[in-house]
């Protein structure tokens, strides 16, 4: 049974957390997601949920407290934005390599400096490496999902790694939607009972967690983590799957939005989708055959599957709500091109909405009209744009 | 479970854990000493501060008496001659990874 109900954002995946009912949360303040937090420390203290909320003095020691809790078997997980998460960097690879499936929440905010709580993606982006799974959310209703979601992969017996779920720091975080909640219990029988892969309570089975590797033994550790992170993809789709039939939604590891007869389509990530989704009606409306490619899952990165998706389109731009200095283009622009080498389809990389400037449709607009000369032409007018930033 | 010393990736324990206990005994790690100790058990009166005070029980003892030094896992700090009585001194801190000949007799 499913509830409409007005949440913020971050109260969407509070309510997700509280649904969930996890052992240890451990806690630290930031803009925008302190409010996330917040509100889960309020189920804590009023008794609604069981967790042991554990208030550390550092994101560092968030994620520490949440490795060491996960690896004494506790279904364990914590939140952040931007510096935050940044703090966490070095933990970040630990809990991955140690296998443990944390779910953490992060709140998209820019990277100082100069200091700015708004929102872009370099948070995230940076951690792209450390092995964690993320899934990006459009919306509150999406943040909701992907936080129930989120549990079960990571906690599959093929993946055990942590889970990253984000959603765009204000225009998220911080906006009121109308969203479809499961009840508690519909909830918790999705996400089910924790079964630790492994636990130091167990004194019977004693074993050494984060031991040195040595050159005879790192290479295969790294090894089987990768292996681990590309079984993901997998497991994401047959939980989505699982998760449609009891929520009537159903989500792949991207949103195709009328791309099937697109001569022109771009490929974003994040809340802006939900701009460029009305910039596409509105050219649809004057004849233009225009489409996206929204990005969900961007780490395991479904190359293939994204390349095949927009195959038959002649002109896509790449947007990046961060950038790669020193590399022209964003991340995602570098992955999905590479993804679609040998590919016919001409891609332009636009840098979007950093430290949260806004991105209208109108700016969306015209950034398909660029493609649309492209077709003209055959030929990019540039391949790497700003968009919205003062000339 | 032996963790095999040719174990390929999809042998390897679950991140990169030890799956069983105890097993720095054998491991060796005193290897890399630049100073080794040598117990005198003519002069040792078997206090046990050196016992006590090795942060890597590497002072062997039996029956409340000090048998000698585990040199397969002493790092040399020298902790333990330090902590031996001064109108004691038992033991002797030398330079090198290995002991100073044979213990000398009793007089």
């Amino acid at each position: 049974m499913t509830t409409q109900v007005a949440l913020t954002g971050n109260d969407a995946v509070a309510l997700a957390l509280k649904q969930v009912n996890p052992d240890v949360a451990a806690v630290y303040p930031i803009t925008p997601q302190t409010e996330l937090m917040h509100a889960f420390a309020a189920f804590v203290a009023d008794g609604e949920v069981d967790t042991e909320l554990v208030t550390v003095e550092s994101e560092h020691s968030a994620m520490s407290a949440a490795i060491g809790a996960a690896a004494a078997g506790a279904r364990s997980i914590t939140a952040t934005s931007s510096q935050g998460l940044a703090l966490m960097w070095e933990m970040l690879y630990i809990a991955a390599s140690y296998r443990l499936p944390i779910v953490a929440p992060v709140v998209n905010r820019a990277l100082s400096g100069p200091i700015n709580i708004h929102c872009d993606h370099s948070d995230t982006m940076g951690a792209r490496d450390s092995g964690w799974i993320q899934i990006f959310s459009e919306g509150s209703q999406e943040a909701y999902d992907n936080t129930l979601m989120a549990f079960r992969i990571g906690e599959h017996k093929d993946v055990l790694l942590p889970v990253m779920v984000t959603l765009d720091g204000f225009i998220i975080s911080h906006t009121m939607e109308a969203l479809q909640v499961l009840d508690t219990k519909a909830a918790h029988d999705f996400v089910g009972e924790y079964h630790p892969a492994m636990n130091l309570l167990d004194v019977d089975h004693p074993f050494t967690v984060g031991p040195l590797h040595l050159p005879d033994f790192y290479f295969e550790t790294k090894r089987a983590q990768a292996e681990a992170i590309s079984r993901a993809t997998a497991v994401i789709l047959s939980v989505a799957e699982e998760y449609a039939k009891i929520s009537g939604r159903k989500y792949g590891l991207f949103e195709e939005y009328k791309l099937a007869d697109a001569d022109v389509a771009i490929v974003i990530l994040g809340s802006a989708a939900g701009t460029a989704k009305v910039a596409i009606d509105r050219l649809r409306k004057q004849g233009i055959k225009a489409g996206m490619l929204k990005l969900r899952v961007f780490r395991p990165f479904p190359g293939n599957e994204i390349a095949k998706a927009l195959a038959h389109v002649p002109s896509v731009a790449v947007c990046d709500r961060s950038i790669s200095f020193g590399l022209n283009g964003g991340p995602v622009f570098n992955e999905v091109r590479s993804a679609a080498y040998g590919s016919k389809t001409r891609m332009a990389s636009y840098v979007y909405g950093l430290g949260g400037r806004d991105i209208t449709v109108e700016h969306i607009e015209s950034v398909y009209r660029d493609l649309l000369k492209a077709n003209e032409t055959g030929k990019l007018q540039k391949v790497f744009n700003y968009i919205g930033v003062r000339e | 479970m032996k963790v095999k010393k040719d174990a390929n990736w999809k042998e390897v324990p679950l991140g990169g854990i030890i799956p069983e206990a105890g097993t720095s005994d054998e491991y060796e790690t005193g290897s890399w000493r630049t100073y080794c100790p040598t117990h005198d058990a003519g002069k040792c009166i078997n206090c046990l501060r050196c016992w006590i005070m090795c942060p890597d029980s590497a002072i062997q003892v039996k029956d409340g008496k000090v048998t000698g030094i585990d040199y397969k896992h002493c790092k040399g700090c020298g902790i333990c001659a330090f902590e031996c009585p001064p109108k004691v001194k038992a033991i002797t801190m030398s330079l090198g990874a290995e002991p100073l000949g044979p213990e000398p007799e009793k007089k």
